[in-house]
């Protein structure tokens, strides 16, 4: 196919006739209400996004699941229809600007097999004494330092930072420093230069951590990559920065808001949480229900279609943005018995809140293994432990790719 | 029944492992293996579960 790298999706033009995207939640138990609605009328529709282009959104468990692993689906966010809700810089080479999770196909599938081996379920088992001496440590500094605090910045945030640092062989010291820019960087209101800016200084630094493994070798993720590259004769040091900064970002993002919003989720249903603080045996599946009811990461499933694709009766352009809301796929009474009701004794079977397809989440194993371990302690551990706010009071990220909530007041 | 498997399409999720770890392992490249190559029998559907949820749909069924 034939179509041009876009430097900027604003370049396109205006379409007003279609409804936003993206739709925002108006309380941190609840997917975007729009979801339902669509899913019930126009289960594949289209959306006007925030720079001016169209996208199409698909809102039911069957045909999301068909269109992501469709040979013709793609995820080059350089394509002009890509529904990317951020601008990437321009001139920055692709290997380093978007690496994996923008490439298809073999392509893909040789950069991934080459971290695949560091997130096994049996590698992940390994780390877990290590992410409960974390998760310890954290939460004893926070009950050490009063009887309130914002949970997001005590506890959830620098508990998953911590173990990806570590993981990769990042400093966790410069973790203010890279979040920083990240922000810049992900940001909706961020000027182009600035996140030019933002993106140069965050290659800039994971130059210098990577060169340093490059004369030292290091026992760490990004140290075991520089290793194997070189042992195979296919050292490329743009593929190694590119991977540090995606699992980086990848590593910071998400689980912060899951730490958040379970929590909430679990305070919220008092019953059900006596019940895990009972049995710790429930913990999995609690994770994995929460991993369904929230679907943090509903806006992560963008792609262009690279031909006409035929997705139920609607047929989708070659060229056009498509989004898989996974939040909708979870909250999809097909497939849920009252799927806004958060029980952790469902079968939660299918979720697909790490995604579908050849780029499901490569961490999803490490995700669910921080939650089962932050869960279980931190119920254990705290049991006077409530929210500081009502629930609806909560800052919402609304504005922010990942949805969570900005802040965490609780009390013990 | 048995179990099929293709490694060339596996994207290593682990779910396999997770679904039913008496039939599924990763090896160590994270790819899928099987521990148990049949004939099997399903009583609580945890195969098919596993074959459903693979993301890459790398597993396959067969009858005997
Ligand atoms: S579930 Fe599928 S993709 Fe994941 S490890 Fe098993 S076979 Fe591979």
């Amino acid at each position: 196919m034939h179509v041009p790298h876009a430097t900027d999706s604003a370049a396109q033009s205006m379409h007003t006739e279609f409804p936003e995207f993206p739709m925002p939640r108006s309380c941190p138990m609840r997917i975007p209400e729009k979801y339902a609605q669509l899913r019930a009328e126009a289960p594949i529709s289209k959306v006007t996004l925030q720079h001016g282009s169209t996208a199409w959104l698909l809102t039911r468990q069957e045909d999301i699941r068909e269109f992501l692993v469709h040979p013709q689906v793609g995820t080059d966010r350089l394509l002009p229809g890509s529904p990317l809700q951020v601008r990437l810089p321009v001139g920055v080479p692709k290997e380093r600007l978007v690496g994996m999770v923008g490439m298809d196909g073999p392509e893909h599938l040789a950069r991934r097999r080459l971290v695949l081996p560091e997130f096994t379920v049996k590698r992940i088992r390994q780390m877990r004494p290590r992410v409960q001496e974390i998760v310890d440590a954290c939460l004893a500094s926070t009950l050490d330092a009063g009887r309130t605090a914002d949970l997001i910045e005590a506890f959830a945030a620098p508990v998953p930072s911590m173990i990806a640092c570590e993981l990769l062989g990042v400093p966790y010291e410069d973790s203010a420093f890279f979040l920083a820019k990240t922000a810049v960087i992900l940001s909706r209101n961020a000027t182009r230069p600035e996140q030019e800016n933002a993106y140069a200084a965050l290659l800039d630094y994971l130059e210098v951590v990577v060169s340093d493994k490059e004369r030292e070798p290091s026992d760490d993720l990004i140290g075991r990559l520089i290793g194997n590259l070189r042992a195979s004769g296919s050292y490329d040091r743009d593929l190694v920065l590119g991977m540090a900064r995606l699992l980086l970002v990848a590593g910071h993002e998400a689980t912060p808001n899951m730490i958040a919003l379970g929590t909430v989720g679990l305070l919220e249903h008092p019953d059900q949480l006596a019940e895990l603080r009972a049995d710790p045996g429930l913990v999995p599946q609690a994770v994995e229900e929460l991993l369904r009811y929230f679907s943090i990461s509903d806006q992560a499933t963008f792609r262009v279609a690279l031909s006409d694709i035929k997705i139920g009766d609607v047929t989708i352009r070659e060229g056009d943005g498509v989004l898989g809301l996974n939040a909708s796929a979870n909250w999809d009474s097909e497939f849920y018995e009252n799927p806004e009701v958060l029980d952790i004794h469902r079968d939660v079977g299918r979720h697909l809140a790490f995604g579908y397809g050849p780029h499901q989440c490569i961490g999803q194993n490490l995700v669910r293994m921080n939650l089962e371990v932050v869960f279980s302690t931190l119920f254990a551990r705290v049991p006077g432990l409530r929210l500081a706010v009502p629930a609806a009071e909560l800052p919402l990220k609304n504005d922010q790719i990942v949805y969570g909530v900005h802040e965490l007041p609780v009390t013990w | 029944m048995r179990i099929t498997i293709d490694r060339e399409v596996c994207v290593g999720s682990g779910l396999c492992v997770l679904i039913e770890p008496a039939v599924f392992d990763q090896n160590d490249d994270g790819l899928v293996e099987l521990l148990d190559e049949g004939p099997l029998t399903d009583a609580g559907g945890t195969v098919e579960d596993a074959v459903q949820r693979c993301p890459a749909a790398a597993l396959g069924i067969t009858p005997d």
